[in-house]
Order: structure tokens, then sequence, then C-alpha cells
């Protein structure tokens, strides 16, 4: 899967929409995948998971500005997210399927706080880079 | 078997009491075939499937949208038989559809996607936990009958 010019253009463009919110979605998009997806709940066993905690906001804010560098870097995701891509393949090991329930769970949050930005070709874009990244994060599992 | 709390339950015919059944099932539709394009599969006598505004816009995507979700209405009305109320579309979609099942939780998302489009704060985690199960219970019950 391979993102197109237009599906650059429409996440760049949408993304520089959030205005500043990006921390808060990547929050509230965590806070809904641990509602809606429990097992996503084993990799935070450290974390305080009630809805408003600190620790998932700060982790929120962490996923946004990673999404940002990617979004600034969409012609070299790989590239851009090694380093993460190094860390969720050693020490993380987040089994591959979570990333598919975090990237709906965030698409969600979008639609919500932009509906009118969020068409369906706008929609189409966003799954494809969210897709994009986490193949870019599981790269080197194996 | 779908088992949501009394609350969940309540959060959910309260939302679908709000739904605009034909626009919304127009909308999730469409959206399927425009985000997972592979989906079109399905719907060759459909028409102009060309590009998202020609999806949307297509009158039989509409129809077949608001079909499916009248569907889907059916099922919240009987969240505790989805098995017996899917059997028979479940049989259709196996034996003379031929779909696989991965499109029923496909678009199960989109539909909780454009759940939250059109009811934003309303659509609060503990409503898309609630709807998240509901999707997933009808993609089973349809599922249910393939052989």
């Amino acid at each position: 899967m391979v993102l197109s010019a237009t599906d650059k253009a429409n996440v760049k463009t949408f993304w520089g929409k959030l205005g500043g919110h990006g921390g808060e979605y990547g929050g509230e998009a965590l806070d809904r995948m641990f509602q809606a997806h429990p097992t996503t709940k084993t990799y935070f066993p450290h974390f305080d998971l009630n809805p408003g905690s600190a620790q998932v906001k700060g982790h929120g804010k962490k996923v946004a500005d990673a999404l940002t560098t990617a979004v600034n870097n969409l012609d070299d995701v790989p590239g851009a997210l090694s380093a993460l891509s190094d860390l969720h393949a050693h020490k993380l090991r987040v089994d591959p399927v979570n990333f598919k329930l975090l990237s709906h769970c965030l698409l969600v949050t979008l639609a919500l706080h932009h509906p009118a930005d969020f068409t369906p070709a706008v929609h189409a874009s966003l799954d494809k880079f969210l897709a994009t990244v986490a193949t870019v994060l599981t790269s080197k599992y194996r | 078997m779908v088992h949501l709390t009394a609350e969940e339950k309540a959060l959910v015919t309260g939302l679908w009491g709000k739904v605009k059944v034909d626009e919304f099932g127009g909308e999730a539709l469409g959206r399927l075939l425009v985000v997972y394009p592979w989906t079109q599969r399905f719907f060759d006598s459909f028409g102009d499937l060309s590009s998202a505004d020609a999806v949307m816009g297509n009158p039989k995507v509409k129809a077949h949208g608001a079909k499916v979700l009248q569907s889907m209405g059916d099922g919240i009305k009987n969240l505790d038989n989805l098995k017996g109320t899917f059997s028979k579309l479940s049989e259709l979609h196996c034996d003379k559809l031929h779909v696989d099942p991965e499109n029923f939780r496909l678009l199960g998302n989109v539909l909780v996607c454009v759940l939250a489009r059109h009811f934003g704060k309303d659509f609060t985690p503990a409503a898309q936990a609630a709807f998240q199960k509901v999707v997933v219970g009808v993609a089973n019950a349809l599922a249910a009958k393939y052989h």
C-alpha cells in the first residue's frame, strides 16, 4: 500500500487543521481504545488508565507528536520513525493487531472533532496513512 | 452472543433513536466503498463508483446502505438474539452473495466513524465501547451460518 500524492496532500491539509489539539486527540484516542478494546490495557499495567489520567494524556501527546513527525516526512516515513520502529520491535513488542485498534480510535476521534473536514476521501487517506505508520512500527519485528 | 450491560444497552438504544437510518446507512456503505475500494467487488451492478463523489452520490449505494442499516436496527432491537435475527441473512451472505465476513467488520468500524462524525461529543468513549460490542456481535451473527 503506497500513499499517493493526493493521499499525502489530504493528510497534510487535514493535519494542519488540528489547531494544536493533536496531543489532546492522542489522549482521547487512547482513552477510547482502552474502553472499547480492553485487551489493549495489558500493555499499560504501570499506568493509571482512568479517564482523564495524566499519564494517558502525556502518552497521547507522545503518540500525536510521532504522527506529526510522520506527516512532516511523508516521503520517508520509515526513516522518520526508524527509532520508534526499533523501540517497538525490541522493547515494547506490542502485538501488531493493536495498531489497527488504535488507528481506528484515532479516526473516530478525528471524525468527531472535525466532522466537516473528515470527508470520505480524507477518511481514506488518513486510514492509509495510519496503516503505513503501523507497518513501519512493526517492520522490524521479525 | 453479545453481552451489554444495562447502561450500555441504554446508551445504544438512546443514540440509535437519533440515527437517521437511511442517511447514515448510505454514508456508511459509501465510505466503506471509498476507504476500502476492494469492497466494490460485490457491487459491479451499481454503476459509477469511479470517484469518492460518484460513490457517495450513487443512488444504488444510498438505497443499499439504507437497507443495511435498517437491518442493523433490527439487530439493535434484538441484542439478546443476534444469531436468530441474522440467521437467514447469514445464509444469504454465504451461499448466494459469497461475502467474506471480514467485510462485516470493516463496515462495522466505518459505521462507528459515521456515528462519531454525526454525534460529536455525544459519542462518548462509553457509547463507542458499547457500539463496538454491537457491531462485533452483528458481524459474528452474520458469519455464524458460514460453512
